[in-house]
């Protein structure tokens, strides 16, 4: 892995929602070529975290950088760099993959080519198929695909594998892999442990909304050393690392 | 081309895809003439009490009305409340187009639909029974288009207020329903109670429909109407533009 510029800069990032705060004071850095994972449960703020870098929220406190730009004043540049996947984001039923991916690609000043990109997530069949007639799978791979459709310099995917069997999963990995050697960076918010193990350089932990621990796969779970007789996997390091301070 | 011009075809795309949006926008003011005009003989009988005139033709420009009410609560917006609940608004958001360029896209898609839906039912009233079409076209496409804009700003207004797609169909219908009433589909003309007439003045639809009575018949259409009918364009629209949420 080739580390180079910092791609993403978060300061001191709050955010809170009536009197609820989601993500409280959060800061890492990500570098240029890196897949960076956030992983956390249900609720740790990791979607917050991300929506506010894609520069869909604004943050109450902190600032974030993307690219050297601002992601509170300069949205319109960012957007043209950053493709982005979300979770639960659907399309129009009766709109074709195909169509859909022609039409995202005339949004971006210097696309990709959508055939290879749908060839890439298995799609290539699908192209005449209506949105609504696509499985839980395929919708998953064509917003991966749609992510991807203008050349974008950084991707975040939020949630990329829920919904896909082992297979699509890996190939998945793959592709995303692929898409950091062609030197796109990686900004991943995952739940999954395999996944945030196999896939990311390096994993910032959230709990609560706030960062509890942030380095490697390997080295988070070196901290832990043996379980119960057992080499500790991320599993046990997530386990070590959050539930402290919670409510419930 | 523009976004705008590229979403707005393909969202036209999508609406032709639609068959029930099809029918109840292109061809349901035609058919309604047509079935109630061949329904009930008298309809397409010269009647004196209406001097001479078929009564179907007074029913024309209310049927317009009902267009314009149809398109926007039924068609508008539950296209509008859909593509936010379902996040198609918030996707878009992420890329450098506007999520407003879709709503641009629909509003577009929506107004032609209703002008070629209007236009081949006065085509279909000509033919079925030779009815003569508006008086003063001028007249009636400003009533049109004031009546257009104020049911338009009504329908992003309730799609902005509405947690969701089925508050804003329950919503949309509950409005819809009354609105045919004070636009005088069920008491055309002069056939409406004197109070209901004064409340439908003040209804964007009833006015919208008393505009375009009045043009129909070669008038200008009231002062009144034309300002209630403007006064909801922009009051709603200005509403719904603060209070849209996105996703």
């Amino acid at each position: 892995m080739s580390v180079g510029m910092t791609v993403i800069e978060v300061n001191g990032l709050t955010k809170r929602y009536g009197d609820r705060t989601v993500v409280d004071g959060v800061s890492f850095t990500v570098a240029e070529g890196e897949i960076f994972g956030i992983l956390g449960e249900n609720g740790a703020g990791k979607t917050t975290t991300v929506e506010c870098i894609s520069g869909l929220r604004t943050p109450d406190t902190g600032s974030i950088s993307v690219f050297g730009l601002d992601s509170r004043t300069d949205r319109e540049q960012l957007r043209r760099l950053i493709g982005v996947q979300l979770q639960e984001s659907q399309l129009q039923d009766r709109l074709r993959v195909g169509e859909a991916m022609q039409l995202y690609a005339s949004f971006y000043p210097d696309p990709a080519d959508w055939r290879e990109l749908l060839a890439a997530v298995g799609l290539s069949e699908q192209v005449r198929m209506p949105y609504a007639k696509l499985s839980g799978g395929q919708k998953q791979r064509l917003s991966i695909a749609l992510a991807l459709i203008g050349n974008p310099r950084l991707a975040i995917l939020d949630e990329l594998t829920t919904g896909l069997d082992p297979r699509a999963r890996r190939e998945t990995w793959k592709l995303i892999r692929q898409i950091r050697d062609r030197g796109v960076t990686v900004l991943l918010v995952t739940h999954f442990m395999d996944e945030a193990e196999r896939l990311c350089d390096r994993l910032a932990v959230l709990d609560g909304g706030r960062i509890v621990a942030l380095d490697t796969p390997a080295a988070l779970i070196a901290n832990v050393g043996d379980v119960d007789g057992y080499r500790a996997n991320l599993e046990d390091a997530f386990l070590a690392l959050t539930g402290s301070g919670r409510d419930n | 081309m523009s976004s705008l011009t590229r979403l707005a075809g393909s969202e036209a795309r999508l609406f032709v895809r639609e068959p029930m949006s099809v029918f109840f926008a292109l061809a349901f003011p035609a058919v309604l003439v047509v079935v109630m005009g061949n329904a009930i003989p008298a309809f397409s009988e010269p009647s004196a009490d209406f001097g001479g005139e078929l009564p179907i033709n007074l029913y024309l420009p209310i049927v317009l009305a009902l267009a314009v009410g149809t398109v926007t609560m039924t068609s508008l917006l539950t296209v509008l409340s859909q593509y936010r609940e379902r996040g198609v608004l918030k996707r878009l958001a992420t890329t450098p187009v506007k999520p407003s360029a879709l709503i641009g896209a629909q509003l577009v898609v929506n107004i032609g639909a209703l002008l070629a839906g209007s236009a081949l039912m006065m085509v279909a009233a000509a033919v079925a029974f030779g009815s003569r079409g508006p008086e003063n076209w001028p007249a009636l496409l400003v009533a049109f288009l004031l009546g257009s804009a104020a049911m338009i700003g009504v329908a992003l207004f309730i799609a902005a207020v509405t947690p969701n797609s089925r508050a804003s169909a329950g919503i949309g219908s509950l409005v819809y329903f009354p609105m045919l009433f004070f636009a005088g589909v069920w008491t055309p003309g002069d056939m409406m109670p004197e109070g209901a007439q004064r409340v439908a003045d003040f209804t964007p639809l009833g006015a919208a429909s008393q505009a375009l009575q009045a043009a129909w018949y070669g008038d200008w259409p009231q002062p009144l109407h034309l300002a209630v009918t403007a006064g909801y364009a922009v009051v709603t629209g200005f509403l719904a533009i603060r209070l849209f949420r996105w996703q």
